[in-house]
């Protein structure tokens, strides 16, 4: 099987279902010539022409709210956000239209639009490119929210997603885009809503998204070595959420501690913990614990964003307290 | 021209300063000691100058991501900038914002802005606020040919016609948004040609020829005082540099920059006060060299500030 990245991944995607069906189109600030802010669509321009490739002008209003018009009339986009952070810009045209348009119409309206945009800390991005938001998008009824944390998730998720007929918003953390992976050549689908263990243990669950997995794992490693088995779920899509994964574990373990990047007030964790409350109190031995960035704006220097940023020490510390 | 000896030698300074900082900042970056990303102002000092010189304390200013120039034309301090780009406790934004959110309010400076077309609302609102207020001050919005394609942009120009606000909208066409080129983002030739959608003067100038910009500005700005409302003042210039640090500008030609580089502003401003006789080479050498000083103290300023403390995270969320 070959080796990928993760924006290699993502590109594959994009590459065999624009093989496969003619309607869809990407669109984006520098997706074409420039091949992506972060490379993802680099080669499409070529292989696809300009016509199904378009570089736009920097108009996030005006990219998105095409693009629900273009949907709703039979075609299917796949728009890049450069940065989620530029959401603000646009929300409008994929939470007012896209997402309620069906609902407000009487079902008389399909929108399969993919928004894929670039999230995260870790490269002094500063305040406004570095955020991670998808409690923002899980919160919008009419909306779906992806979060791959590999190469092969990426590409299947991504798959899924354009092959979906509704608004999917697909959140691809930055660090995550050199990662390299097995990945098959050929298209496959994961399907929404199914979460992945990606290591068993049974004396905690830890719930991590996006990069926070990766920590999570490192952290599993190093608490295995201690005789503390950790279990690492990784849910992939947080609407639709799969909380039967989590609820089976969690009464395998009896504790569950969330990781995420975003901030830890109302963020994805505070649902699954809610969650995971209401299903499972009986079998829990210790309160649901959430490890996650502190309520303030990414900041730019580096030992502060270094702070910002969850830990595998700090997953560490939660997991012990859920212990004693 | 109505400027003085002195207000041309100063604005020389500023564009000086303002090329010197730039080109430190290219090669600081280079050497790894400036984390995230600059977008560097060369070859475009001739806009905020222009622009700037005809402002005070108490006017405001809206900037880009591409900003450095604006902060300092408008009389930011070089060391505190520094400092934030290094991301010390001792720059403008305590190391919290970086090159893209740069701000000092008691210079009127309301920020270096990291989203495009982030700035004309912000520059409408402090109009509004003068006008409110009735203090004589006027607010100028830089923005670029990639944010008068942006929304905001538009919605910002007409309430500030609508409402007459005293602001005065600078446009930077420097051609190129990271690698779209106004020739496949915009039908019209000029950005001001748009102004007559919303009734206001729109006027193009030579951006790299530092008097007729602030000709331009003074006559805009002077307009705004008058209680007329707003302008659209479109400088076409050109920045020397990717739009990021690092960008390898595949997406434009050579010639072109070679081109633009001939109208590099500042050898042009030095050519023109050398033949007037108002500065001599002597002079000039004495300027590059204080100016290349202030900088290392800078640079030894940031270098030696310390981080902030990991305690200060999250502080200054609110007031």
């Amino acid at each position: 099987m070959p080796t990928m990245t993760f924006a290699q991944a993502i590109n594959s995607a994009h590459v065999v279902e624009m093989e496969r069906d003619p309607n869809i189109y990407v669109a984006g600030e520098d997706v074409g010539v420039f091949g992506g802010c972060f490379g993802v669509t680099a080669g499409l321009l070529d292989q696809f022409g300009d016509k199904r490739v378009k570089d736009t002008t920097i108009t996030e209003s005006a990219i998105v709210g095409t693009a629900v018009g273009a949907a709703s009339a039979g075609l299917r986009p796949v728009i890049e956000l450069m940065f989620v952070d530029f959401i603000g810009v646009c929300l409008d045209q994929l939470y007012n239209q896209a997402g309620k348009m069906k609902y407000m119409f009487g079902g008389k309206a399909k929108i399969p639009l993919v928004v894929r945009a670039a999230c995260g800390a870790g490269i002094g991005a500063a305040a406004q490119h570095s955020q991670c938001l998808e409690a923002l998008f899980m919160h919008l009824p009419g909306l779906k929210v992806v979060i791959p944390s590999t190469p092969y998730d990426a590409k299947g998720l991504l798959i899924e997603a354009i092959r979906d007929d509704n608004p999917v918003v697909f959140l691809e953390h930055k660090v995550l885009y050199a990662l390299e992976g097995e990945v098959p050549e050929e298209a496959y689908t994961i399907p929404f809503g199914q979460a992945d263990i990606k290591r068993e243990g049974s004396d905690v669950t830890v719930v991590a998204t996006a990069n926070m997995v990766h920590t999570a794992l490192g952290a599993a490693e190093k608490l295995a070595g201690q005789g503390i088995g950790v279990e690492v779920i990784d849910p992939r899509t947080l609407y639709p959420l799969d909380m039967q994964t989590i609820i089976a574990s969690v009464k395998k373990t009896h504790r569950l501690v969330i990781l995420h990047e975003e901030v830890r007030f109302a963020g994805s964790g505070a649902e699954i913990a809610a969650q995971a409350a209401e299903e499972a109190f009986d079998y829990l031995d210790a309160p649901i614990m959430r490890v996650a960035a502190p309520f303030c704006p990414v900041p730019f220097s580096p030992p502060l964003e270094k702070a910002y940023i969850p830990s595998e020490e700090s997953l560490i510390a939660a997991v012990k307290k859920v212990m004693e | 021209m109505d400027l003085t000896n002195e207000q041309l030698v100063k604005m020389y300074t500023t564009m000086v300063k303002i090329r010197t900082f730039e080109n430190r900042v290219a090669e600081l970056f280079a050497d790894g000691k400036i984390p995230g990303f600059v977008h560097l102002y060369v070859g475009e000092e001739a806009v905020a100058t222009g622009v700037c010189a005809n402002l005070t304390d108490k006017d405001f200013i809206t900037s880009t991501h591409r900003g450095h120039g604006h902060l300092l034309a408008k009389g930011g301090d070089i060391k505190l900038m520094m400092a934030e780009l290094f991301g010390k406790k001792t720059g403008y934004c305590k190391g919290k914002g970086g090159s893209m959110h740069i701000a000092d309010l008691d210079l009127g400076i309301m920020g270096a802005n990291g989203i495009v077309g982030g700035g004309p609302p912000l520059a409408s609102g402090a109009a509004l606020a003068c006008q409110y207020l009735d203090n004589d001050g006027v607010a100028v919005c830089f923005f670029g040919d990639g944010a008068s394609n942006q929304g905001t942009t538009h919605e910002a120009m007409n309430l500030a016609a609508c409402w007459k606000l005293p602001v005065v909208f600078v446009n930077e066409n420097n051609m190129y948004g990271i690698s779209s080129c106004t020739l496949n983002s915009m039908c019209v030739p000029n950005v001001a040609d748009r102004a007559a959608g919303y009734d206001i003067p729109g006027v193009v100038v030579d951006g790299n020829d530092v008097v007729a910009v602030y000709e331009a500005a003074a006559e805009a700005i002077n307009r705004a005082h008058q209680g007329k409302g707003p302008s659209l003042i479109e400088c076409k210039t050109y920045r020397h540099r990717g739009h990021f640090e690092g960008d390898p500008c595949a997406y434009r030609e050579d010639a072109e920059l070679d081109e633009w580089k001939e109208k590099d502003p500042i050898p042009r401003l030095e050519q023109k006060l050398l033949e007037m006789e108002i500065l001599t080479q002597d002079k000039i050498d004495e300027i590059k060299a204080v100016l290349q000083k202030d900088l290392a103290a800078a640079e030894q300023f940031a270098d030696q500030s310390p981080y902030p403390e990991v305690s200060e995270l999250t502080t200054d969320v609110y007031s």
